[in-house]
Parts: structure tokens; C-alpha cells; sequence
């Protein structure tokens, strides 16, 4: 019945959760679409969890995502896609970077590292397609390339094409070269290569 | 920062609800704008510093931000101030007695309440200022509306000759909309015109000024009245009937569609009018209001009937999965579902940067017995939490003074013999610490201070103060001397020391010290932030596993570059069993501080030595 599109970008404060989102809300409102954006980041800057919420469509009311109502998950991390995915909607799915960012609370003994988040969602009854973004940037020859393979990610689980995405991703390269647009070409190609081997091979 | 250009008029342009009052401000031709950071107000300044033909500074503290705007307006032009709600308690001084004097060019302050404590150590509703100071309240809902209310607010102003506050809260500075933005207007400064009866505010002339601002009251909600910042929107359903104001009015929207609405911009003084119209629309009413019942109230008292905080939290954001059942329970509906309950998952606190300066100031004061230590508020209150737990109160800004020389002078037996200890940062020292240093060697205290002097502004982002010497456009100015600056207070030179925090035998023989004399001490800690460009990278460390006993003892410093590998147990020669912690460090963040290995017995700290490229990658854990 709405017709609000609720995408949910998780991580931790510094992995640039909030740059990502801020380029799907880009490519939403190139679309002609209304956008809300929203954080709640807290001390992000300092280690902490990052939730961005885009909502897009013909008119956004409210900024937040209710628990529930997304439509898909993006996790930059393994343990905050499990701490969010109560947040999808039925039958949503999440994509999730299955690396692991263990906290100083962790290494002090005070908590536990969840032994496998990734199968804690599936155990959930959430469908969740995992991936190594670090190391698909890492074989590109660059870390920072880790935000492209995200929005490569999600490219085929939007309301829109994924060619879209792509231009609005790019945009943000073009003054810095051709060599840095091709290498995000690739990184985007990658995660969304990535999630699609993922999903079938699941 | 660096001018940029501005964004043409007619642009629709993605913004933060701090990003869209700081282009309005600009728009509405404000000469002058002043701020002290604190979050979520800090980016309005930050952005306005980009703009051309506009003054911004950093002041040191609200109270000054607010006097430079009263100055500029004072002086025929228009201003701006903006804070975060515990600003105001600081600059509420001068407000209570700007609103007699009332302005000439036109004066915004925009206040951001952080309802939800996304970071702030308390959830006040700044539209109390607005009643307690007799001065016009506006409440934008969103980006747009934070951009022309922004704009009405100016014209509100002048037209009154008052001030007007802006109150937004985090989920209206954070929050990103599209906005479409227009021209500047250039306005030049009317210049001051004397006229003590107005301007001077001794009790003869305050006092001729009070029946003014009540009979600006009376005019000011008239204007309410008509404003067409307040409408009703119409609705199908008419059970229930809301009022209510600022991000609430898109959570009302959205839960409620078919609902009539009044949606109050204008919100202080109330539109009495507005609200009883309202009412005889609909069967019953509901306040929807974050966070005090301020209209719930006043709407009671007129005799108009409302239900508000009966159904609705005294505390936190408002939202629609908050709406919909305390909604439904009034008109005995089924409550909907309860939404999913979130996984069990360890919590993610902030912590400390790795290398911050800070760590070895806490680990000292972790490994120094029988202390109190009186806390303040910045990156350093961190130093309450794991693994230090090393800081004992935190109230308000600049209070770790006034609170340790109470705690000196108001000793019970049990703490007859304890050291006491205040922790502040340069910012906040300068902010409102000073005062109370003085008050401490006025009045013979026996505290010993830590002056955690990083450079910056560090909690909200770094940014320039009158302790690193730039201003806010990064360009030079006169830099604070802090020892000199206590010297001048009355501390005794051979009381002041200035240390350096990465070299940990020295800091903590200061300490252990200077904690002994009865007098005050201040110990000044001098490297600076590494968030700032002041800082410079170190060569990285590593761990050489072979050597690594695992003690422990570097988890202590509480860098979160240093990772647990395993775990193990060891039964000491005495027979008691200690927990082992073989850990590593991540070399791709390390920054070379050395403070770890200062507490490494066995040296298996060292220069870390890249095997290849991949070893570095294949560490792991990096930040995607
Ligand atoms: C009255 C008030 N204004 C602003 C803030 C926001 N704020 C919290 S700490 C802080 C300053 C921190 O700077 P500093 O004392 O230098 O410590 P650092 O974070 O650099 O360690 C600010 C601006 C606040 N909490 N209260």
C-alpha cells in the first residue's frame, strides 16, 4: 500500500555509512522522487553504531524507518546486520559485509562477539545474502573501494535500475580522474557480482 | 573554512535542517552569526563560515555568542546565534533582560534541543525560554521549513523589535530534505543609535520596559493568531483532532493521515484561537508534543480540553510506532502488533580515538590510588567508562572546579584521607572552567587539576578555539597560554606543569605528586587531538606473538587498535589462577603513540615491519 521505499545503511561510526546513503538519496532524488535522511549516530564519530535511514517517494512524511517497515538492509558490518535486521520487513532481505569490527568492550571479556551473526539472521527466518566487501576492495587494490562494492550491493534490490546508482556513484569521481571512475566502475560490478553469486550459490 | 560559492537561487538542494537555517541566514542578509559548538547545533556556523559577506566566530562560550549577537543587532544589523539546549542555560542571562531592551536589526537564535540524548547529558525543552523570556518561539518540521522559518523569523523580529528563537531538535538539525533556496538580500547595519532609556538597563529604566513587553505579548499572539505558520489541516476522521508541532507534526502525518491537524510553527504565544478551532472540529483532542507538556498545559489551564502526556512519554523522540497504539488504547481499539523485538547484541559505546592524547592521562589516573576524580564534559568523560573507569562525576560544563573544591571542603570521614582530582579540556576550561579554578585559589582549596590541552574542540568535531591559536575561517589568532593563564588566576608556578601524556613515567610521578601537596595543582597536558591537523603520525607497532605473555596490561591504555587473538588461564607460583590476554595490534591504524608499550614487560611491542602488502591485508578487521 505505501508507496515509500525504506532503505536501512548500518555500521559503525567511520566506515562512511552515512557517504553511502547520501549517494542512494542522491540517486533516489535524481529520479524525481521526494527523500528523507536521517542518522542516529550518537558519539558515531568514536566507534559507535551508525543507522542511516533513507525514506523515498512521492512525498516523505516522517524521516524514520519503523521496526518492521524496510524494505532492505545494508550492513557494513557482520554484528550490526544482526543488531538491525528486526528492523526489515517480512520476506525483506539483507545484504550484509560479513566482516567482523570487534569493539574494546569485546576484548576487555565484558561481551561476546556473536559466534556467527550471519547465521543468527538466517536462523531468524531472514533472508541474508553475505559477501566480503573488505577483501573484494582490497583485490581492486583499495580499501576505500569498500563503499562502491556496498552500493554495488544494493544496486539490484532498489526501486530503480541499477545503472542509475552507478551514474550517481561516478558523478561523485568524475573531477578526480578516469583511472579513480573505472576502478569504482569495477568495485560497483564487483558487489553487485558478489550478491548475485552469493544468492544463487545459497 | 574555506568561502565557497553559494548554491544559486532556485536550486533544490539536499539539506540538513542545519544546513538549510545556515542558507537562509545567509539569505536574509545577516552581517553577523556566533556560536560556541555543541551538538546538534554545530554545523549552522560551520556552514555559515563558508559563506561570503557574512561575519561567523567561535566565541568561547554561549553566554558571549549571544552577547556578540545582541551587540551586532544593537547596531542595526541583522544576527544570528545558535546552540545546543544546554547553551541557552548558559546564555539565559543575557536573554532575560534582551528581551526589555528588544533589538533593532533582526536576531535569530536557534536552539537544538537533543531530545533522545543522542549526545548530551540531559533532554530539556528549550520552548520553556520562550514563555520564561516573553519572545516569540518557531518550530520548523522539517529542512524546508527550518529555511523559511528561518526567513519569517528575521521579518518577525524587526517587525517586533524582539528576538525570535528557532527551536529544533536532532532530528530536525541531522535530518536531510530537499530545500529550494533563494537570493541574498544585502541589508546594511542601520548603525547604534543611542538611547539609554532603552539600551541601559538599570531598574529605573528595566523597570519602564516590563509593561512593553507585555503588551508585545498581547500583539505577539495575535500574530500567532494569523500567522500562517499555524494551520489546520484538514481531515476525514474526525475521533481524534491533533495539535502539535516540530518533527511530531510528519510522525502525526504519517500515523494519522485522515486525521485533522493543527500544526503549530508559530508556537509561542500560543494561538489560543487556532487551538479551540481545532477542537470544535473534532471529538477529542491530543497534544503530540516533544518532550514537556508546555501546550498540553497551557491549553488545560485555558479550560480547553486536551489529552496529552496521559497517553504519550514524558522522555525520547516521538514516533509513529509510539503514536499508533497509545492512540488506539484511547479509543479502545486493538493495539496494533508490537514490532519485532531487536537481537541480543554486546553494545557498541563510543570510544576513545587510537593514540588520543587522553589514554595515557586515564590509564595514569586508573593506575593512581585513592583518588575522587571530578569529571567535565568533552571526549575525555570517556575516561568514566572501560577500561579506566576513572572519573567520578559529570555534570555541566566547567564543573569539574566548582564540584571538586565542594567535594574538597565538603569531606566526610569515609573520603577524610582521598586525593581529589578534576579532569576539564581546554575548550571547556575556557568555556566556563576558569571561573571556577579561581574560586578554587581563592578559596585554598587542595585540588589537583588536569588541564587536558588537545588543541581543539574534540567532542564536536575538532574544531578551532582560542587554544590552538586559528580561528574559525583556520586562520591564525592569538593562542591561549595556558600556563600563563592559570599563573594569572593565582596558581603557584611551581604548582603548574606542563606534560607531556604519551611519556607515562612522568605523567605519573606529576600526578602522584603534586596529588600529595595541599594546594592546588594544575598539570597541563600538551598534544594535540589527533582528529586535527596539528597531529602527526607516528611508524605503527606490532605485536611479536613469541613474546607476548599475556598480561594484559596494554588492554589497560583502552586503544581500540589493540585486538585479544586468545584467551588462557595461568596458575601463579601463589596458587591463584590469573586470566591471560594474547593480543595483537592493528598496524594499519596504529599510529605509533608508543603508550602500550610503556606497560609491556616482556618488549613485545615493536616497530611493526611490513612483510608485504598482503600481511597488512589479510590483518583483517579494516574498516570497509
Ligand atoms: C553548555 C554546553 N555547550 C556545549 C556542549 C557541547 N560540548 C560538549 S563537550 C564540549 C567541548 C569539548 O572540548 P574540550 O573541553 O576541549 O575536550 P575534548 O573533547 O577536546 O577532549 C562541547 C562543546 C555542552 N555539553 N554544554
Amino acid at each position: 500500500m505505501s508507496t515509500t521505499s525504506n532503505i536501512l545503511v548500518v555500521g559503525i561510526g567511520g566506515q562512511g555509512v552515512m557517504t553511502a546513503t547520501e549517494i542512494l538519496a542522491e540517486a533516489a532524488i535524481a529520479l524525481g522522487h521526494d527523500a528523507k535522511k536521517t542518522e542516529v549516530a550518537g558519539m558515531a564519530q568514536r566507534g559507535g553504531v551508525v543507522s542511516s535511514h533513507l525514506r523515498f517517494g512521492p512525498k516523505v512524511q516522517s524521516p524514520q524507518i519503523a521496526p518492521g517497515e524496510a524494505d532492505v538492509l545494508l550492513a557494513f558490518e557482520a554484528a550490526e546486520a544482526l543488531r538491525w535486521r528486526h528492523m526489515l520487513r517480512p520476506g525483506a532481505i539483507a545484504l550484509a559485509n560479513n566482516s567482523r569490527l570487534v569493539p574494546p568492550v569485546v576484548e576487555l571479556g565484558l561481551f561476546d562477539y556473536p559466534e556467527d551473526p550471519i547465521a543468527a539472521i538466517r536462523a531468524a527466518g531472514t533472508d541474508v545474502v553475505a559477501f566480503d566487501a573488505t577483501s573484494i576492495a582490497l583485490e581492486l587494490g583499495e580499501i576505500r573501494l569498500g563503499n562502491t562494492v556496498m552500493l554495488g550491493a544494493i544496486a539490484d534490490h532498489l526501486p530503480f535500475p541499477a545503472d542509475d546508482l552507478l551514474a550517481c556513484v561516478l558523478r561523485r569521481f568524475q573531477r578526480k580522474g578516469e583511472k579513480l571512475v573505472e576502478l569504482n566502475r569495477r568495485a560497483f560490478e564487483a558487489g553487485r557480482a558478489a550478491v548475485s553469486d552469493a544468492a544463487s550459490a545459497a | 573554512m574555506a568561502a565557497v560559492m553559494p548554491a544559486p537561487a532556485a536550486s533544490r538542494l539536499f539539506l540538513s535542517g542545519n544546513e538549510a537555517v545556515a542558507r537562509a541566514v545567509w539569505e536574509a542578509g545577516t552581517r553577523v552569526a556566533a556560536a560556541y559548538p555543541g551538538t546538534p547545533a554545530t554545523e549552522m556556523l560551520e556552514v555559515l563560515s563558508t559563506y561570503p559577506d557574512i561575519y561567523a566566530e567561535w566565541s568561547v562560550n554561549e553566554k558571549v555568542s549571544l552577547e556578540v549577537a545582541i551587540g551586532a543587532a544593537y547596531a542595526g544589523s541583522r544576527a544570528f546565534c545558535c546552540m545546543k539546549h544546554v547553551g541557552m542555560n548558559v546564555a539565559s542571562d543575557a536573554l532575560m533582560t534582551l528581551t526589555l531592551t528588544g533589538v533593532v536589526g533582526g536576531l535569530v537564535i536557534a536552539i537544538a534541543d537533543d531530545v533522545g540524548l543522542s549526545s548530551s547529558q540531559n533532554e530539556q525543552d528549550s520552548r520553556f525560554w520562550g514563555r520564561f523570556a516573553h519572545v516569540p518561539v518557531f518550530e520548523p518540521a522539517d529542512s524546508q521549513e527550518a529555511y523559511a522559518m528561518t526567513l519569517a523569523a528575521y521579518e518577525l523580529s524587526e517587525q517586533f523589535q524582539v528576538p525570535v528563537i528557532l527551536r529544533m531538535t536532532t532530528r530536525i538539525n541531522h535530518v536531510k530534505g530537499l530545500v529550494v533556496v533563494g537570493e541574498r538580500a544585502s541589508r546594511a547595519g542601520a548603525g547604534f543609535k543611542k538611547d539609554p532609556a532603552r539600551f541601559v538597563m538599570v531598574p529605573g529604566n528595566a523597570g519602564r520596559r516590563i509593561p512593553l513587553m507585555f503588551k508585545r505579548d498581547g500583539e505577539l499572539r495575535s500574530a500567532a493568531e494569523q500567522s500562517p505558520l499555524n494551520y489546520i489541516v484538514a481531515g476525514s476522521d474526525r475521533r481524534v483532532g491533533f495539535i502539535t508541532s516540530g518533527p511530531a507534526f510528519e510522525h502525526v502525518r504519517e500515523a494519522f493521515p485522515e486525521a485533522p491537524v493543527l500544526k503549530l510553527g508559530f508556537s509561542c504565544p500560543l494561538p489560543f484561537d487556532k487551538c479551540r478551532e481545532l477542537a470544535a472540529l473534532v471529538e477529542q483532542v491530543v497534544v503530540v508534543e516533544e518532550v514537556e507538556p508546555l501546550v498540553e498545559t497551557e491549553l488545560k489551564a485555558r479550560g480547553i480540553a486536551v489529552v496529552g502526556k496521559e497517553i504519550l512519554p514524558l522522555q525520547g523522540e516521538l514516533s509513529p510506532n509510539v503514536l499508533k497504539p497509545a492512540i488506539a488504547r484511547l479509543l479502545g481499539e486493538p493495539v496494533p502488533d508490537i514490532p519485532p523485538a531487536p537481537a541480543k547484541v554486546f553494545p557498541r559505546p563510543p570510544t576513545m580515538c587510537v593514540a588520543c592524547p587522553h589514554l595515557g592521562v586515564y590509564y595514569t589516573l586508573s593506575q593512581v590510588r585513592n583518588l575522587n576524580i571530578s569529571g567535565d564534559i568533552g571526549c575525555y568523560t570517556l575516561g568514566a567508562g572501560h577500561p579506566w573507569q576513572a572519573m567520578d562525576t559529570c555534570v555541566s560544563m566547567g564543573a569539574s572546579m566548582g564540584i571538586a573544591l565542594g567535594m574538597d571542603k565538603g569531606r566526610g570521614e569515609s573520603d577524610k584521607d582521598k586525593r581529589i582530582v578534576a579532569v576539564i579540556g581546554d575548550s571547556t576550561f575556557l568555556h566556563m572552567g576558569m571561573q571556577g579554578l579561581l574560586d578554587m585559589v581563592y578559596n585554598k582549596a587542595n585540588v589537583t587539576v588536569l588541564l587536558l590541552d588537545n588543541r581543539a574542540v574534540g567532542m564536536t568535531g575538532g574544531q578551532d578555539n582560542p587554544g590552538n591559536g586559528r580561528d574559525i575561517y583556520g586562520e591564525d589568532a592569538p593562542r591561549v597560554d595556558f600556563a600563563k593563564l592559570c599563573a594569572a588566576l593565582g596558581v603557584k608556578q611551581e604548582r603548574i606543569h606542563t606534560v607531556n601524556p604519551y611519556e607515562l613515567p612522568v605523567l605519573f610521578k606529576t600526578v602522584r605528586d603534586e596529588v600529595k601537596v595541599p594546594d592546588v595543582s594544575v598539570i597541563i597536558t600538551d598534544q594535540p587531538c589527533v582528529l586535527i591537523k596539528d597531529y602527526h603520525k607516528l611508524k605503527p607497532y606490532e605485536v611479536h606473538d613469541d613474546k607476548c605473555t599475556g598480561c594484559g596490561n596494554c588492554l589497560d591504555v583502552g586503544c581500540p587498535a589493540i585486538h585479544v587473538t586468545r584467551r588462557g588461564k595461568q596458575t601463579k607460583a601463589s596458587g591463584r589462577e590469573v586470566d591471560l590476554a594474547f593480543v595483537r595490534i592493528e598496524s594499519s591504524v596504529c599510529t605509533g603513540c608508543g603508550l602500550c608499550l610503556q606497560p609491556c614487560a616482556p618488549d613485545a611491542i615493536q616497530h611493526y615491519v611490513p612483510v608485504s602488502p598482503i600481511k597488512l591485508m589479510t590483518k583483517g578487521g579494516c574498516a570497509v
